[in-house]
Order: structure tokens, then sequence, then C-alpha cells
């Protein structure tokens, strides 16, 4: 087990030195001098070269990556072009909104996906399956941004239960941020239960055919009780799977969600960067989301362990 | 007053007729043997009867459960039934308990559900129901997981599932057909303690007539959906008066009519050397820096054939005789030790020194269907050794290479075209010996070749070994847990124990007279049909 952990998190470690060497050499190619960009079009070249240099631009590509890397290490991601603060101050302002609504989506869509599932696996072949199975087929074609323009008209201009936008900050209290958080994480989150909801129901369906099934069926159980406790439990590897695959996109689908919501988040900042050229700071969220991303896929791996006894004691 | 009764019930999935008027009865505290081949129906009675058939299929007839009407009743009373006054056990322990749960846990289930226990108690009953079936809690704690437990252990905690409340009806359907004979045995002791401790009726369906004969106070015999005979077991069978009931007792104990072994051993070279060969398998990992001892899955073994030999290496499951075989077939590197084949060392070779060693020696599983690729004809997979020829036959040289191993295993050139689905089991094992005779190799190693077939089925197969035994001088060697198979097919038997070949001689005399521990256990536990309907005679005087 031990050694089942040091190698997840080794592979964890590896992803993350060589996406931070693909980041960084993407931004390298793509056109545009920061140091001109900061100080404007009027800057004369003597000017923005002494800026390179400060800025440590003008040195050699791997001096430059190390430092940077060596940065991001210590939580020091340099200073933003535009804003001219530190990038870590950014983000720790951001990521109170992003964190937040990452979490609240990743929890509806697990407790959208997984009811659905049971539901429709125990009715397979019936017209509520079939039914059901529909909806979530919606639900995987359509994009979240017109979930999110729905969801808006619905219950903001609609309904008015919440607002269409904007975020109060957790300074005036929990339940109006949570409000205001509570559509964009819908939108998000629909799309991925839908998804999710079929990957349960196919698994449970496999499970549904095992022969511990049937020993179970022959205590006397009734089918309900059977699918909650013998066969959920077998069927949620290749769901825990799909989860920590799908997170990646859902973090990719706040960017989207968080500009349609004007919500100040990580998304929101990270494409205000990049229509401005600031690049250090969409490298530093880039590298951040990529972080999440792989320790949201090691929690996956050692749930694995949790679910299955049987990779407790694997070599 | 019969506990279960059923009258001319019948069974369809679709359109498509799986059981046809069956009409049987078990008096409380009765033993039935439900006994046929596959696909005769003796599951889906079993399943009928828990009203746990497919959800396609269609019953109709009538099935009395002590006044209840099983086909009339309704999901709710079925679960009532089910687990608290009808237990089962099925065929497959490995798969039969759920991977998440402790057997602890899967016992103590039931008992909660059905006496709505509060947990301690039911885990304390389930404890008492474990220790029952030989698995005390001192070295079998509540805690342990199902793949903790070998295959014999897994198969008492499911028997202690089906009897933890003590049901008025048994089912259990083939549970020893996947276990070894000393743990068949085993089991078959334990299930009649169980069954007479707690008054309860069984219903025993299996294929094997010995063990039902040793089972059942009376037998009915299925064949094709119907009921073909009932009665008195002993009385039924040792009179066999429907044509069907004599051929299955015929069957079961069929000896192939073997010509004189052909070659003259004695001076001929020897066709297999093993030399003390060891296979080691790392031991368990304790911490990240230390393991456990290695695991000796062979040990110190040494054995030689002639051309021309059957030779059986017999022991029970997990005593190392398919290591064995594998090492001997290039699947696998010893440890330590050396193999000769046809006087070539194969050991520590590159696969391209192997492939006149490949091309001489085959093999023949024990599941037919597994060892076929499904979207394959027939002409490709029979034809799948040949690359391993030293000149590569063109395509018309290889169909009639291809013609001519079916025709030898008594299929016909047509069947080239067909997919392995379009074959039933025993053709499905014929069309692997034709794979395995097609290169004309000198031995064959097969790997329990008859288990998985019935046994009308699994005569016909033997005297098709036999015959090419005769006819292409092939050796074999016959790796099986059967001494039926051993006696009937081979001349020198190995038997082996915990990875050691503990006694070795001609089958006869062996089987006769064993000398070693292991040898007497697996003889003695061997079922043997005429000595059960003997007894069950004697008994009734």
């Amino acid at each position: 087990m031990t050694a089942y952990l040091l190698k997840r998190l080794l592979i964890g470690m590896v992803t993350l030195g060589v996406a931070s060497v693909v980041v960084f050499l993407m931004l390298e190619v793509v056109p545009g001098d920061p140091a001109r960009l900061m100080l404007g079009m009027n800057a004369s070249d003597a000017q923005v070269e002494l800026l390179r240099d400060q800025m440590g631009l003008n040195q050699p590509l791997v001096v430059r990556y190390l430092t940077w890397a060596g940065g991001l290490l210590s939580l020091d991601f340099g200073k933003s072009y535009t804003y001219s603060v530190p990038v870590i101050d950014l983000i720790k302002e951001r990521l109170v909104v992003s964190f937040p609504l990452a979490i609240i989506a990743l929890t509806l869509s697990t407790l959208i996906a997984i009811p659905v599932g049971l539901f429709a696996a125990a009715r397979r072949g019936k017209a509520a399956d079939t039914a059901a199975m529909a909806v979530a087929q919606v639900g995987v074609a359509m994009p979240n941004f017109w979930f999110a323009l729905l969801l808006v008209y619905v219950f903001a201009v609609w309904l008015r239960l919440v607002p269409a936008g904007g975020f109060p900050g957790w300074g005036n209290g929990v339940w109006p941020a949570l409000k205001a958080l509570i559509l964009p994480a819908m939108a998000l989150a629909l799309p991925q239960a839908a998804i999710l909801a079929r990957v349960t129901r196919a698994a449970l369906i496999e499970v549904l055919s095992e022969d511990y099934i049937r020993t179970a069926r022959a205590k006397g159980m009734p089918m309900r009780a059977v699918l909650w406790r013998h066969a959920l439990r077998n069927a949620m590897i290749p769901v825990l799977t799909i989860m920590g695959l799908q997170f990646a996109f859902l973090l990719a689908g706040t960017i989207i969600i968080e500009n349609v919501f004007y919500l100040p988040g990580l998304g929101r900042l990270v494409f205000q960067a990049i229509t401005q050229r600031d690049l250090i700071v969409v490298e530093s969220v880039v590298m951040l989301l990529v972080a999440a991303v792989v320790v949201v896929n090691l929690l996956v791996d050692l749930s694995y362990a949790v679910v299955d006894p049987r990779l407790r004691t694997r070599q | 007053m019969s506990l279960l009764a059923i009258e001319k019930l019948s069974l369809k999935i679709g359109s498509l007729p799986i059981l046809r008027d069956i009409d049987l009865s078990i008096a409380p505290g009765e033993v039935l043997g439900l006994v046929g081949e596959s696909g005769s129906g003796k599951s889906m009675t079993a399943l009928a009867i828990m009203q746990l058939a497919p959800a396609s299929a269609r019953a109709k007839g009538r099935i009395t459960f002590d006044g209840t009407d099983i086909l009339g009743a309704s999901e709710q009373q079925m679960c009532a039934l089910r687990g608290d006054d009808i237990g089962m056990i099925f065929q497959e322990p490995m798969t039969a308990l759920n991977p998440v749960k402790t057997i602890g846990e899967q016992v103590a289930e039931g008992i909660r559900w059905h006496t709505r226990a509060s947990r301690a108690e039911a885990e304390e009953r389930a404890k008492k129901i474990l220790d029952r079936v030989g698995l005390p809690e001192q070295k079998f704690a509540l805690s342990r997981y199902p793949h903790e437990l070998s295959g014999g252990q897994r198969q008492r905690v499911a028997i202690a599932i089906a009897c933890a409340l003590k049901p008025k009806l048994l089912i259990a359907d083939e549970p020893t057909t996947a276990l070894d004979v000393v743990l068949q045995a085993q089991i078959l002791d334990l299930l009649k303690e169980l069954v007479s401790e707690n008054k309860m009726s069984l219903l025993f369906i299996s294929h094997d007539l010995a063990v039902v004969t040793d089972m059942a106070d009376r037998i009915t015999i299925l064949r094709q959906g119907t009921v073909i005979a009932t009665g008195d077991t002993a009385q039924t069978l040792s009179e066999a008066n429907h044509p069907y009931t004599r051929q299955l007792a015929l069957a079961s104990t069929h000896v192939p009519a073997r010509v004189k072994p052909h070659v003259d051993n004695t001076g001929a070279d020897n066709l297999l050397e093993v030399s003390n060969i060891t296979r080691e398998y790392p031991g368990r990992r304790r911490s990240l820096f230390s393991r456990s001892e290695p695991v000796r899955a062979v040990d110190n073994v040494s054995l030689t054939m002639k051309p021309g030999a059957s030779v059986a290496l017999v022991g029970r499951s997990g005593c190392g005789k398919s290591t064995l075989a594998r090492m001997i077939l290039a699947l696998d590197t010893p440890t330590s030790g050396a193999i000769k084949f046809r006087g070539m060392s194969i050991t520590g070779r590159s696969e391209a020194d192997l492939k006149p060693a490949r091309r001489n020696m085959q093999v023949v599983f024990q599941d037919p269907y597994g060892s076929f690729d499904p979207r394959h004809t027939v002409e490709r997979l029979v034809a799948e050794p040949l690359h391993l020829l030293e000149r590569r036959p063109d395509r018309k040289e290889r169909r009639n290479m291809v013609a001519r191993a079916l025709h030898e295993v008594g299929l016909s050139r047509s069947d080239m075209e067909k997919y392995p689905h379009e074959f039933s089991g025993g053709q499905r094992q014929r069309l692997s010996i034709a794979r395995a005779i097609i290169t004309r190799p000198k031995l064959i190693v097969a790997d329990e070749p008859v288990s998985a077939l019935d046994v009308s089925i699994r005569a016909q197969i033997l005297d098709l070994f036999a015959e090419l035994n005769h006819k292409l001088g092939v050796a074999y060697l016959f790796i099986t847990h059967d001494l039926t198979v051993a006696r009937a097919i081979t001349d020198d038997v190995l038997i082996m124990h915990e990875g050691r070949i503990v006694e070795r001689g001609k089958t006869a005399q062996v089987l006769d007279q064993p000398t070693s521990e292991a040898a007497q256990a697996l003889v003695s536990a061997a079922p043997d049909l005429h000595r059960a309907i003997a007894r069950r005679l004697q008994e009734q005087g």
C-alpha cells in the first residue's frame, strides 16, 4: 500500500514537471513583448530594453525556466505585468470564488448523477430508463454556457430567486455569496452529471450480472437494497475514474462560466490575462489548474483502494 | 406431504422452451439429486423455485413450497422466503461473494435482514455459523475479505450464508464442481452434516452421477428440459430402465479401448527430461523494503517421458501442476534446474531458438471456448501453430493441412469457414485438439482437457485422445485432479503435492495401492459410481 502511494505520488510530480516545461515553452512562442506591453505604446526602445533586463527577459531560456520553476516551488509566482502586483495575491483573491465553485459543482454533479444512474439501472430497458438516458444525452450534447443562459433566464430573470451575475464577496455573509455561486455551479455540474449518470448506469448494469448479486438476491434482499449495498460500491471504480478525468473539463468550463456570470474567479483572471498578454499570470494560473487536476487524480487513485480491498494488498 | 412440489412446470425464455412439464417433489428432510448434462434445465429449475430466473423467462405450471404458491407469490413474499426458508449455494465460489464486503458482513447481512437482529447479535450468529462450517474466528476473522480466502474456504462462506437461518430447503447447484476432489469430499460431508443437524431438505444439483449417488436418497434425471426418470437413487441407477439413464451411467465410467502402448519405451531416447527444476515466486511485500519468504510453487521436480508415452500429472488445486506444465511448455522459466526436450535444452533460450521445440509440443486447455478468439474462423484458429514450421505453407497447403487435422478429430472440411460459437462444447474441444496436432507434435500437454465437458462428451474426447496416441504416436502429459481420467487414458502417473512429486509409478498400481499420504487422500476422496451404488444398496439391505 505504501509502495502504491509513493508510486502514485511520484507519477504526479513527474506530470507537474513535464507540464511546467510545456506551459513555459508554449508561452515563449506566443508573440508580444511583455516589457513593451507594460510600458505602453509610447515607450522608447531603450526604456523597454532596460525593463527587459530588470525582468530577466534577456537571460537564456534555461535560466529563465529555472528561475520561474524555482519561484513556483516557493509560491513566488512573480509580478503581474498589467496589475503590477504579485501574482500570488491575485490568485488568492480569485481562489475564494473558484475553489468553492468547483467543489459545489463537483458535489452537485455527483449528487445528481449517482441517483439517476441507480434509477436507470434498476429499470433497465423500461420507459423510465429510456427517458432518463434521453435527458442525459441532451445534457451531454448541450454546451454549459447555454445551460447558464437558460438558468439565468428561469431563476434570475423570471423567478428572481438569485442574482443573474456578479459576486458580493464572502465579507457580506455566507448566504448571499452562496446564492451567487449556485447558478454557475449548476451550469457547470449539469453536463458533467449527464456523462457521469451514463457511466454509473453502465457500470451498475455490468455489476448486476455478477454472481455475487445473485447470492445477495438469494439471501432475500429486495432489488433496491442489493443495488445500494452490493452493486453501487463495486460500480464505483469506473465512476471515480471518469470523475477524475472530468475534473479537468470542469475547470476548463469555469473560464466560460465565470465570464457568463461575471464572477471574479480564476477562470476570468486567466481569460483577461490572455487578452492582455499578461503571460506570467497565464503561466501561473495554468500551472495551478494542472496541479489541481493532478491532486484530484491522486485522490481518485487513493479512493480506489478505499473502495476495493483487493487493491490494498496488491503489490 | 412434500415440502416442495413442482407440477407440470414449463419455462420459456423468449420463444425458446427451457423446461417442459417438469414434475418433482421433495419431502421434509429428504435429499433429492437433480442430474443432467449442461443445458438440461437443472439450474433453471432451481432458479424458478427461487423466482430468480432471468426477467425474460415465462413460467407455467405450479410450484408449491410449504403451502405457498411460488409462481403466484409477490416479490415481497419471495424476499421473505429467500434466504430464510430457502437457502441456495452456487457453483462458482470464486465469484459468488461480493469482493468489497467482509465475510462477516456478508453472512450477517441475511440474518439482520430477516430477523431484524442488531448488528452485534447478527455478528454473533455469523461467528457461530462460520465456525460450524469450518472457519473458526481465531483463524478466519469476520473482517476478512473474500480474496484472502481459497476457493474451498469461499464455498464454506457461501454455505454459511445459505444455512445461517436454518432454511427448510437448501438448494445446492453444482456446489463442488469447481473444487478439487479432496475439497469436494470435505464440502459434501459438511453439507450432509448440516442437512441432518438442521433437518433440512436438500435439492442437490450435479452432473456427476457418482457424487449424486453418494448424496441423494432419491434422484430425478433431466434431459433437454424434461424428466427422464425419477425414483430411489440406487434402484434407478442400477436398473437403468431408460436408455438415457443407462447411457449416462456408462459414460461416467467410460474407459477408452486403448491399443497396447505401441512404442517399446525401454530403448528409445527420452522425449522429455526435467531435472531438478524449481520455480519460486517472490513473497508478499510486507513493507517498502522487506518481503516475506519466496513461495516455492514447484520444488525440485524431476521427471522423464519416453516418446509416445501417456503420463498423468495428478494433484490438488494449487499443488503446482500447472506451473510445472508452463515451464515444460517454455512459457515460464524455472528459478533453477534444466528441461531438455528431444535432447535440446529449452531453458533460457530465445523465442527464435525455441521454434523447433515449440512446433513439437502443443497444448490443450480446459476451457475450449476461452482459448479461441471468437472473431476468427476455424481455418485461421486451427492454422495458428503453422507459423512455427520451417517453411510457411501457401494458402492451398494450409487449407489441406487444416482439413486433415479436422478430419482426424472427427470434424469435417466444411467446418473451416465457421466460427467457434457455432460449435458445441465437445466440438470446440475437438477444435483445440485439431489445433494441437496440426504441426505433428511429439508431445501434447493437456491441462484438465475434459473437466469442463459433460460425461458423454467426455467419453468421446477420451476416445479421441486414445486414438490419436495410437495413430500419431504423440505423447501426452495429462494434468488432472480427476482420477478416473488418469486411469482411463494414462500408463504412468505422477502425484504432485505442495510443489513436489510425492509418488510415481504405473497408473493402475498407484491408484489401487497408493503409498503416499497425498495419493491416498486423492484416491479415497475420488467419487466412484459403482462403489456409491453398492454402498447405497447395502444400506438399504
